[in-house]
């Protein structure tokens, strides 16, 4: 039997998850207090736009992003295939494509920042 | 000592005979401190001899009198009938195939335990003359709680991965083959990873986590088969992405 290439997307998922795990409460919480107008003056438009034109705050952009979308679509994948949906491989595919797209949207948003 | 009625529903079935497996229902009485397999011996000894399972050693270290007890698995030596409020329902090991009532057949799990070869192969070769391998107290720690591990098979009955993919290795298997690689006597780490780096091997475990929650002797095949995900991962990307470092 050969050894699985798992590891490939199990890599991203794991980070993925332990970034989730730490920053994705902050974020849930700074983005509804921003929502609803209590955004603090670091939280500002100006301010977010420089951090955001930041090489290496675009960086850390994408990596929060990409990591968070690759956590999503392995976790989902499994999820489905728990509930019993067994089309593994096209499942794999879609939630994978829609990651892959997440990201290389966030490349081409944050270059054009 | 004192004394109270027990209502038993254990599943009874001989495939010999039975179309279907059956519920059948025992009124025992039961001292305070007895477990499970004390209620079912005395179901044996007085009441209906033709019962049928495993037991040996009462006393959660022969790992052979694993069932489930109201849906949960549980070795039945360590379940005390007064933890438990009306009928207690007795059933043969989920996951399995019965042999008789609730004797299992426990071929896979044998057949799986082998695959991961559980035993040391030493990593050096020395002479007897030379002397027994070292290991160091801190050496020992790494692995010991991991080599507590009875396969009493609970892990299996609880695994919603093994219920859903019969080939899957399991906990325990996997468990196991981690303990001996974490061994620093031990040089079979890659016989084994071609194993258990499969698909229907550690990557089939997507971390539910009911193998740890089910375990009698706290081993933690969960954070056990973690464990193996990220070291199969390291050589996963050693072995891609490192020249010359292919296997």
């Amino acid at each position: 039997m050969a050894k699985s290439n798992k590891p490939i997307v199990w890599s991203l998922f794991a980070a993925g998850g332990t970034l989730a795990a730490m920053l994705a409460p902050v974020l849930v919480l700074l983005f509804l207090l921003a929502a609803m107008g209590h955004a603090p003056g670091l939280l500002s438009y100006a301010q977010l736009y420089a951090f955001a034109a930041h090489p290496l705050g675009k960086l850390f952009l994408l990596t929060v992003i990409a990591l968070f979308l690759w956590h999503a679509a392995h976790r989902l994948r499994v999820a489905l295939h728990d509930f019993g949906l067994r089309q593994d491989r096209f499942v794999a595919v879609i939630v994978y494509f829609v990651a892959a797209t997440g990201t290389a949207l966030s490349v081409l948003y944050l270059a054009r920042i | 000592m004192n004394e109270r009625m027990i209502h038993l529903e254990v599943l009874r079935y001989d495939p010999q005979v039975d179309g279907e497996p059956h519920f059948q229902r025992y009124e025992v009485p039961c001292k305070e401190e007895w477990v499970v397999l004390d209620a079912l011996n005395a179901i044996k000894e007085s009441i209906d001899p033709t019962l049928n399972y495993r037991w040996s050693c009462h006393m959660a270290v022969c790992g052979s009198c694993g069932m489930m007890i109201n849906g949960e698995p549980r070795l039945s030596c360590h379940a005390f009938l007064r933890d438990f409020e009306g009928v207690i329902r007795v059933e043969p090991l989920a996951n399995f195939p019965i042999e008789r009532d609730l004797v299992t057949v426990a071929d896979d799990f044998i057949d799986k335990l082998k695959r991961v070869k559980p035993y040391l192969i030493p990593g050096e070769n020395k002479p007897i003359a030379d002397g027994e391998y070292r290991q160091t107290p801190a050496q020992l720690m790494k692995y010991r709680h991991f080599s507590m591990c009875i396969n009493c098979m609970l892990c299996y009955a609880a695994c919603p991965q093994y219920a859903l993919q019969p080939l899957f290795l399991g906990p325990a298997a996997i468990t196991l083959a981690h303990r001996y690689n974490l061994d620093s006597r031990d040089g079979g780490r890659e016989e084994r990873q071609q194993v258990i780096a499969t698909n229907e091997g550690v990557w089939e475990c997507s971390f539910v986590g009911a193998c740890s929650e089910v375990c009698p002797k706290a081993v933690d095949p969960a954070g056990a088969l973690q464990q193996v995900k990220v070291a199969s991962t390291l050589d996963w990307f050693r072995e891609h992405l490192l020249p010359g470092a292919a296997k």
